[in-house]
């Protein structure tokens, strides 16, 4: 494992006296690739004979052009190259270390200079200048991908501990507290309750044990910030989770951690063993007198472990089912002890706020939505990737300025905030500003900070059908609204994408959607039919077409399609004709093809074999 | 006969032992069902019945609850399972640019449904709900490897690669 080989300890230098070379090591850089490219960065460094040091980041944010290397040469700015190749790395050492002559092709952008004596590149963009940046502010984010993640000493010379060290020698718990109150930070995982509020009201119980615990169970589908935070700077994370244990004198810490994410727990046990050996964690934290120790729970694939008293039981070592509250985690939660759980981008908020005060965190965002928050910018779109925005950025900056549009000339139809909670906005709320409050109004959901934009191909009653499918199956089973609910609203999807759906469908639709929201026992159920509600607001019409007409708008469920050929766009270019298993195609060179539906089987190869998109 | 049955009793605890030493590390934790049980399925690849019962015993909990917790979190199996656990990604992301496709393939390539294991016992097929790999959708994992930006075309060559 080539992570596990990197020397500990690697001392930092403002201006190095050797080259360095950093790889974009996230989940998303070895799934492009980057294993290949390290191995040929270490094999060419090897035969040009050329002396650097080989550093893993995380991720920067940039999926879309990953493999990403960045490249430091003694006196110059760091460049970042994109979409690195393993046959491009000798091209790249070459040029760039060897002669100090950018590698025009390759290269993306420069950052600012650190220190300010190092040359910058002329003619090369510098990073917070990319279209893609501009809008953004990276506040959270601004070490995952600069830094090597698992050197402390690199974190420690960004500013890292420096919050904790302050709040312990010169602030008490109270004082704390009342700063993260001030800053007005709310719950990054979904709910958005006040942090500070939060804090206070665990504070006020006194006991014999009490605990901080990190919430990392990633489990939204298409969410992956707490995996790049945890990735690319898990000190942050760790630091923020310190401090709240301070703050409500907390007597150990839980990390509970998606198993499914093993680089990240890889990096977030390293990272607690670096904190302990400088004095950061465990016993007498800088000679404090408080006392933390952090450990590490692997969870073990269950959704609803995302709901806060579900994660406790399964802490302890059960079946991980939500009971009803109160009383409320913060009182008794963790072996009914007094509790604390936040989310991890809500911690990874806490070190930045103690540094540069609440009033500075406060200027940014909306009235009653603070800071800034990370989206995992998907789907349909041209760069995907880990975004940063402050709250009230407009849906359309984020697609269109941030993420370049709808690739392939193809429109945009609707994005999908906040996972199965979440909701699917139109194209006619793209100018809508981001946060709490207002996600709710339109019939979506912060979440946890999904976002997957779709396009006009895509079906939005199959959509619902998808998140349905997934409630169900994550559906705990505790409570008969949410066990019995989903399962039956997915039956009614199933059988409109199938095109069995009946008149009435839709009224007992929205029907169920408010019983099982107002019956369920926890989030999961509550907000399992938002996606339903949200698509039916917004996307009634498909509803419509696909119970009435028994036509799929977008050609996405197959049991719709006619198969039918349209004659003005059939070139008889017969390559349906003879991929037919069944023969029930005629046609020739003259004659447009025809399709005899007492033979046809619906098996879709003539859809998918047609160039030309006659048959419908 | 007499012979044979120590030579099993013998086995048997040669073939516990691994758990015998899982549970000596667990053993002052608080909670630490899930962290053995994890253990245990890292070590032996799955839960078999009999580290079960030995679990049960030694911990003081029925086997009825150790069955229970198993049962409710996605990660335990209760069969032996293939040498490369092959997880492909249906989460949004993937749903959205044609993880069925390539669940599909799969399959066709293993001759497996999902869920199951080949006769080789080479692979296991499986489908997860998300890999957070979303940006490089559709993606796979094999084993601890994610495979990102794949086709219904491109998904087969990987475990030819693997194979090899």
């Amino acid at each position: 494992m080539v992570l596990d080989e990197r020397s500990e300890g690697s001392k930092v230098e403002a201006t190095p006296a050797r080259a360095r070379i950093m790889v974009g090591m996230g989940t998303c850089g070895i799934g492009a690739g980057a294993r290949g490219v390290l191995k040929s960065i270490e094999s060419e460094l090897a035969k040009q004979q050329i002396q650097a040091d080989i550093v893993h980041t995380g991720c920067i944010g940039l999926c879309s052009y990953e493999v990403l290397v960045d490249i430091i040469i003694p006196g110059r700015t760091r460049v970042t190259y994109k979409n690195v190749k393993p046959q491009t790395v000798p091209l790249l050492l070459e040029e760039h270390i060897r002669k100090g002559e950018i590698v025009k092709n390759h290269v993306l952008s420069q950052m600012v200079a650190e220190e300010g004596h190092e040359e910058p590149y002329p003619s090369v963009p510098f990073f917070d200048e990319l279209i893609i940046n501009r809008p953004q502010r990276k506040q959270i984010l601004r070490n995952c991908g600069y830094i090597d993640p698992d050197s402390i000493e690199e974190y420690i010379a960004r500013g890292g501990y420096e919050a904790l060290k302050k709040i312990l020698n010169t602030m008490s718990p109270e004082q704390v507290i009342e700063e993260v109150s001030k800053s007005g930070l709310r719950g990054r995982g979904g709910g958005g309750f006040s942090t500070g509020n939060k804090w206070a009201s665990c504070a006020k119980y006194s006991s014999d044990e009490k605990f901080v615990i990190c919430n990392a169970d990633e489990g939204d589908p298409g969410a992956f910030m707490d995996r790049s935070l945890l990735e690319g700077d898990p000190h942050a994370v760790l630091e923020g989770m310190i401090i709240g244990g301070y703050a409500i004198s907390a007597t150990s810490g839980y990390i509970y951690i998606r198993a499914e994410y093993p680089l990240a727990v890889r990096r977030i046990k390293h990272t607690i063993e670096q904190a302990k050996k400088y004095g950061f964690l465990g016993e007498n934290i800088l000679g404090s007198g408080y006392n933390l120790n952090i450990y590490i729970k692997e969870g073990a694939g269950a959704f609803v472990c995302g709901e806060s008293t579900a994660l406790q039981y399964s802490i302890e070592g059960k079946r991980g089912m939500p009971r009803t509250r109160p009383p409320q985690s913060v009182e008794a939660g963790l072996w009914d002890k007094p509790t604390v759980l936040n989310n991890v981008e809500t911690f990874a908020n806490v070190p930045l706020i103690m540094n540069k005060g609440a009033g500075w965190y406060a200027q940014m965002g909306t009235d009653k939505s603070k800071g800034t928050k990370i989206f995992s910018l998907t789907g349909k779109i041209k760069h995907p990737g880990l975004v940063e925005v402050p709250m009230g950025t407009t849906i359309r900056q984020i697609v269109f300025d941030i993420g370049g549009g709808i690739p392939r000339k193809r429109r945009f139809k609707a994005v999908q905030i906040g996972g199965p909670s979440g909701g699917c906005l139109p194209e006619s709320l793209l100018d809508f500003p981001i946060d709490y409050e207002s996600l709710l109004e339109i019939g979506a959901m912060m979440g946890s900070g999904s976002f997957v934009v779709v396009d006009d191909g895509t079906c939005m009653v199959e959509m619902a059908r998808f998140f349905m499918d997934f409630c169900a199956r994550e559906s705990c089973g505790k409570c008969p609204p949410c066990r019995i609910g989903t399962t039956l609203m997915l039956d009614i999807l199933t059988r409109i994408t199938q095109g069995m759906g009946e008149e009435g469908d839709i009224a007992m639709l929205e029907e169920m959607c408010g019983e099982v929201k107002t019956m369920s026992l926890c989030g999961l159920g509550q907000s399992a039919p938002n996606p339903i509600k949200s698509t039916l607001r917004y996307f009634k019409d498909e509803y419509i077409a696909h119970i009435r007409d028994k036509i799929c708008p977008t050609a996405t469920c197959t049991a719709l399609y006619r198969y039918e050929v349209i004659p003005d766009k059939c070139t008889k270019c017969q390559a349906c004709i003879r991929n037919c298993p069944v023969n029930a195609i005629s046609g020739s060179k003259t004659e447009v093809a025809f399709i005899d539906k007492a033979k046809c089987i619906k098996c879709n190869v003539c859809y998918e074999k047609c160039n030309f998109t006659a048959i419908k | 006969m007499a012979e044979t049955n120590i030579q099993s009793a013998e086995n048997e605890e040669l073939y516990l032992s691994k758990a015998e030493d899982i549970l000596e590390k667990y053993k002052h934790g608080r909670g630490s069902l899930i962290p053995i049980l994890q253990a245990i399925q890292t070590g032996y690849g799955y839960l078999p019945e009999k580290v079960v019962d030995f679990v049960s015993e030694r911990l003081n909990i029925s086997v009825n609850e150790i069955i229970g917790v198993a049962t409710f979190y996605a990660q335990f199996h209760m069969r032996p399972r293939g040498r490369h656990i092959i997880k492909a990604c249906s989460g949004t992301a993937c749903h959205v640019k044609g993880a069925k496709q390539i669940i599909e393939k799969l399959g066709k390539k293993l001759d497996i449904p999902v869920g199951e294991t080949t006769k080789d016992t080479m692979f296991t097929l499986e489908e997860v709900a998300c890999l957070g790999a979303c940006s490089l959708a559709p993606v796979i994992m094999v084993d601890e490897d994610v495979y990102g930006q794949l086709s219904h075309n491109t998904v087969g060559d990987i475990i030819d690669e693997i194979k090899d």
